[in-house]
């Protein structure tokens, strides 16, 4: 089977204040359906990698593949376009567009894409609320409700265009035990329910312990 | 794409009535400067039209007559031998000739023909003193076709009692200067005696009074028909002394006045010779409305410019969000500029509306002045240029406001501030 997501001999360095060499020739892929944690101390390049296979980050060397297409070398607009259709993000702050309705903010991510009708696109959007277990907060206003909510939706928005893959950077980093489980929880049903894969960094032990496998990240290079 | 600008609108939206505060002042900063653009360029302009209107509509465009002054060429420089000589002429005269223009009927007739040539009209001046009971006082006479100084030269404006008509109709009637009158005590219906040196006395009948603001004017000038002029002088119906011309162009006075003065040997004075103080006046009347106008959009730009800027610092989280999940730059920037050209557009036409009730108000209060006889209300412009300029520059003084700005959310790394946190 093809993997969803691969990266070639990525190497990155940063240039300021001095070049420091943050990456070193990393290879691995990610299967469909895998639920994949990096681990790794502060400063060891996890959330670097995370950028750049999340396309926000173009100034790397080697390649990068996700859905069998080459991402390396596009421009900002085309790559803005596959974030937009293939990767959903979860955040470790919540950043949600504070002044939207929650249903708002879960809705422009494929509002942006505009393959659906405005009709559909709220149906799909008040489905995924339904299916995170919160369709009450549809028409509240984003800044008004708690982290853990705000967590979720932030999951739902990731969700609303169907993406190959949901990155995340310690999306359970500022949540309390109880939601942290939580989202883990869902996390854990998208990928065995809808077989979508999974790419999280995490500081969290017991978090990475319970994914299906974890990538051990030390000194800009993959341990294991 | 349709669909992409009404998302983008509507997130600009939303950003707009959250701020709501914010943005108001960034409006009504627009909404002050354009509204001072429209009622200063329509109070400058129609100030402007006025004075113009009170000099240069009664003016003749080119201004024919016999002028008293000593030949360009004297004999001697066309004798044989002299030509090329340096000759030096003591003590020269002008020769003594008529007032008359010389053919005057022929001439007017064939300036008539001419296509540049709007409207000409005869005149006849001449010395005289009127008469009331005692007092004697001496004046200058002008003999008019009346109705055709009314169509070309507004006439009728500075009529203010009586009409010109009344002239029309009665041979020996006399439209008399306000000064003149009032000196005189004497009003429409009286009667008053014209004399001429070496003439008879001319009894004539006032039909009307005239003021035209200029005191040195209404003290001595009156006006007759044509033919009572002639007579009073003792001459026949070709003594004309003036010829007054109006172009269908203002701007081909000057050229159209040399080229009579060459062809008929008479002097041609062209307006813009004569009152050549008007025209920079007017133009620096102008340049100064604009200036102060551009200052103040000017203002209202570095106010957007700020608020923008502010806006984009508070909203650097949602810049990034909206990068992750899939906006482009482009989309970015655009949500900014509109968001600059919505501020402008509302405040623009909130200026209009503004610049035009003052601009009403201003058209009505009332200006009452002696030197004006037929101005109540201040004068007000209303042309519709400005208030085309004035939306367009709103416009255009808002996108400029917003680029900056809207370049460096565009320019935003999504990275930096996901990372920074």
């Amino acid at each position: 089977m093809a993997p969803i997501l691969e990266a070639k001999k990525i190497n990155k360095y940063f240039k300021k204040p001095v070049l420091f060499h943050v990456l070193k020739d990393l290879y691995f892929s990610i299967e469909e359906g895998q639920f994949v944690s990096i681990m790794g101390k502060s400063g060891c390049g996890k959330s670097t990698l995370l950028y750049i296979l999340s396309t926000m980050d173009r100034e790397y060397e080697g390649e990068l593949f996700l859905g069998g297409e080459k991402l390396t070398g596009k421009s900002g607009k085309d790559l803005a376009r596959v974030r937009n259709e293939m990767i959903g993000f979860v955040f470790q702050f919540h950043y949600l567009l504070a002044e939207f309705s929650v249903l708002d903010n879960v809705m422009f991510p494929a509002r942006k894409l505009a393959k659906k009708s405005h009709a559909q696109i709220k149906k799909d959007a008040l489905e995924k609320l339904d299916m995170l277990g919160i369709p009450h907060l549809a028409h509240k206003k984003a800044s008004m409700i708690s982290g853990g909510e705000k967590q979720r939706v932030a999951i739902a928005r990731a969700l609303i265009n169907d993406p190959l893959i949901i990155m995340g950077d310690e999306p359970t980093g500022n949540l309390d035990q109880k939601n942290s489980e939580n989202v883990f929880n869902i996390f854990k049903k998208l990928s065995q329910d809808e077989r979508l894969s999974l790419l999280i960094v995490t500081h969290d032990p017991d978090f990475a312990e319970k994914t299906d496998r974890i990538i051990q990240m030390e000194d800009g290079r993959i341990n294991k | 794409m349709k669909t992409n600008i009404r998302l983008l609108l509507d997130i600009t939206k939303t950003n707009l009535l959250s701020r709501f505060k914010q943005t108001s002042v960034a409006a009504l900063g627009v909404t002050f400067g354009i509204g001072t653009f429209i009622i200063l360029m329509g109070f400058m302009t129609g100030l402007n039209g006025l004075l113009d209107g009170l000099i240069l509509n009664r003016t003749p465009h080119i201004h024919i007559f016999n002028e008293i002054k000593p030949s360009d060429q004297q004999p001697v420089e066309k004798a044989p031998g002299f030509s090329t000589a340096f000759n030096i002429i003591r003590s020269v005269k002008p020769k003594n000739s008529q007032a008359r223009i010389h053919n005057a009927l022929p001439l007017i007739s064939d300036l008539k023909k001419d296509a540049r040539v709007r409207g000409v009209t005869p005149q006849v001046s001449a010395q005289v003193f009127y008469i009331a009971g005692p007092i004697e006082l001496n004046g200058l006479l002008n003999g008019i076709q009346v109705m055709d100084e009314v169509r070309l030269f507004n006439f009728r404006d500075y009529i203010v009692e009586g009409s010109p008509e009344e002239l029309l109709k009665q041979d020996n009637g006399i439209l008399l200067g306000a000064g003149l009158a009032e000196k005189m005590s004497l009003s429409v219906g009286s009667r008053i005696q014209i004399t001429s040196p070496g003439r008879g006395v001319f009894p004539l009948k006032i039909v009307g009074i005239f003021q035209s603001g200029l005191a040195e004017v209404d003290d001595v000038q009156s006006y007759v028909n044509l033919k009572m002029a002639q007579q009073i002088l003792g001459e026949g119906n070709n003594y004309i002394s003036d010829i007054n011309l109006k172009l269908w162009d203002m701007e081909e006075a000057p050229e159209m006045a040399t080229t009579i003065s060459r062809l008929y040997q008479i002097t041609a004075i062209d307006i813009k010779t004569a009152n050549a103080q008007f025209d920079t006046g007017s133009t620096i009347r102008n340049l100064i409305t604009y200036a102060v106008s551009i200052t103040l959009l000017l203002v209202a730009g570095f106010g957007i410019y700020n608020i923008l800027n502010m806006f984009i610092y508070e909203k650097m989280n949602d810049i990034a969000i909206l990068k992750a999940t899939g906006f482009s730059g482009l989309d970015v920037k655009l949500i900014f500029i509109f968001q600059a050209l919505i501020i402008g557009l509302v405040g623009g036409l909130l200026g209009l509306v503004l610049g035009y009730a003052c601009s009403v108000m201003i058209d009505n209060a009332p200006f009452e002045t002696e030197a004006l006889p037929t101005i109540n209300t201040y004068p007000v412009n209303f042309n519709p240029l400005f208030y085309g300029i004035a939306i367009i520059f709103a416009l255009v003084s808002t996108f400029l406001a917003g680029y900056l700005p809207a370049r460096r959310a565009q320019d935003i790394d999504p990275v930096k501030i996901i990372r920074g946190q």
